[in-house]
């Protein structure tokens, strides 16, 4: 018995893969061009993607690189109208970022923005323990620095720099702290 | 592990005697859940008791893959096109329109497509399909060029089928008579016949055979 053995069109028109059209490359009948497929297309995926990332990544480095923030001078109080142990909420640089003026002794003024680091709710001054706290999730910053000590806080309060001049207070720029 | 190259399901239909005993070793077996995956078709109901019993051809240009919308059938190394993958397959019957065999068959209690894998599980280890060891008659026959050349020297075997305009290279062979010329029938051919025959005449098509039963009060 003869066995004719004519090699068998792997496609019903008989042309050559590479005269398929593109869906029926994409879509291949068998089981190892189709694994093949789908690995080479999930590594590209992973390439493109983590090269996306990294740019992104760059492009917010080359933005905080070249980002000169200019603040502009406000005034707060006159001294003589905040005691020692006072504190006065105002709003710099902007009218949505609340701050906290702390009058802790006759020379030592403190600013902070009032927005926890946490879930920016706003800290209340608890100054007979020298601490600001965070009553959202029991957050507690050192009020003399504005470091987290306790809860979920990771980062310091950004702080405000006062200049005082001929008994007047100005906020002078904020001063964004990581450590 | 893949079944060896050597080996071939020979389908024999002059030889089936319609005793069915292939829809029950297939419908025995756990891989496709206790459904038969083999069809014994009658030819002419009418004229003779003859049937046929229908495997998956394993194409090489599988048609059933080629209109699969969710690419859910795929055909292995050595050409046994497997039945739809479940994750994939979304039921919408392409595949059973579309083959030329009539092979594949709906299951819409699992929304799955299932057909023939030639016992993928068995004939990847070297064995013979189910139905290949329950046939009497050897009218399914699973083996070597060799053996079925002994055993049928007044046969020989083809795997190229005429489908309308489309050759169809299949890796399952049909036995088919050593002198016979092949035809080719154009299966296409009656739908553009004018001199067709009358649909009532045709007692299957006009419901003589499946009348339902009148219910009266």
């Amino acid at each position: 018995m003869e066995i004719v053995s004519t090699p068998p069109p792997a496609f019903p028109d008989g042309q050559p893969e590479e005269q398929q059209p593109k869906w029926r490359r994409d879509f291949p009948v068998d089981v190892e061009a189709d694994e093949y497929g789908a690995r080479r297309d999930f590594t590209k995926f992973l390439v493109l993607t983590s090269l996306a990332f990294a740019c992104g990544q760059l492009w917010i480095a080359m933005l905080s690189v070249f980002r000169r923030r200019t603040f502009s001078e406000q005034r707060l109080t006159a001294l003589d109208e905040l005691p020692v142990g006072g504190v006065l909420p105002f709003h710099y640089p902007t009218d949505r970022d609340p701050c906290l003026l702390i009058r802790t002794s006759e020379q030592e003024l403190l600013a902070y923005s009032s927005l926890c680091t946490h879930l920016m709710c706003p800290v209340l001054p608890q100054l007979h323990d020298k601490q600001l706290h965070c009553p959202c999730h029991e957050g507690f910053f050192e009020a003399a620095t504005g470091r987290p000590v306790a809860g979920p806080p990771r980062r310091p309060l950004p702080r405000i720099q006062i200049q005082v001049r001929e008994g007047v207070v100005y906020a002078v720029a904020v001063e964004e702290r990581t450590s | 592990m893949s079944v060896p190259e050597s080996l071939f399901f020979f389908l024999d239909p002059n030889r089936c005697i319609g005793c069915e005993s292939c829809v029950q070793a297939c419908s025995e077996c756990d891989t496709h859940k206790g459904h038969s995956m083999i069809h014994l078709e009658r030819v002419n109901r009418y004229e003779s008791p003859q049937t046929i019993p229908v495997v998956c051809m394993h194409c090489d240009s599988p048609t059933c893959a080629e209109v699969c919308p969710a690419d859910a059938i795929k055909r292995t190394e050595d050409g046994v096109v497997q039945t739809a993958r479940k994750p994939r397959c979304i039921a919408c019957s392409n595949c059973v329109l579309a083959c030329p065999f009539g092979v594949p068959k709906m299951n819409t209690d699992y929304e799955l497509m299932m057909k023939c894998d030639m016992c993928y599980d068995r004939t990847s280890e070297g064995k013979r399909p189910m139905c290949a060891t329950v046939c009497p008659s050897q009218a399914l026959f699973f083996g070597t060029h060799a053996e079925i050349q002994a055993l049928r020297p007044r046969s020989r075997s083809l795997n190229t089928f005429q489908f309308g305009r489309q050759t169809i290279h299949t890796k399952v062979q049909m036995m088919v008579p050593r002198e016979a010329p092949v035809m080719h029938i154009d299966v296409a051919a009656a739908w553009h016949d004018p001199q067709g025959e009358d649909e009532q005449d045709d007692p299957m098509l006009s419901a003589a055979l499946f009348e339902l039963p009148v219910l009266s009060n």
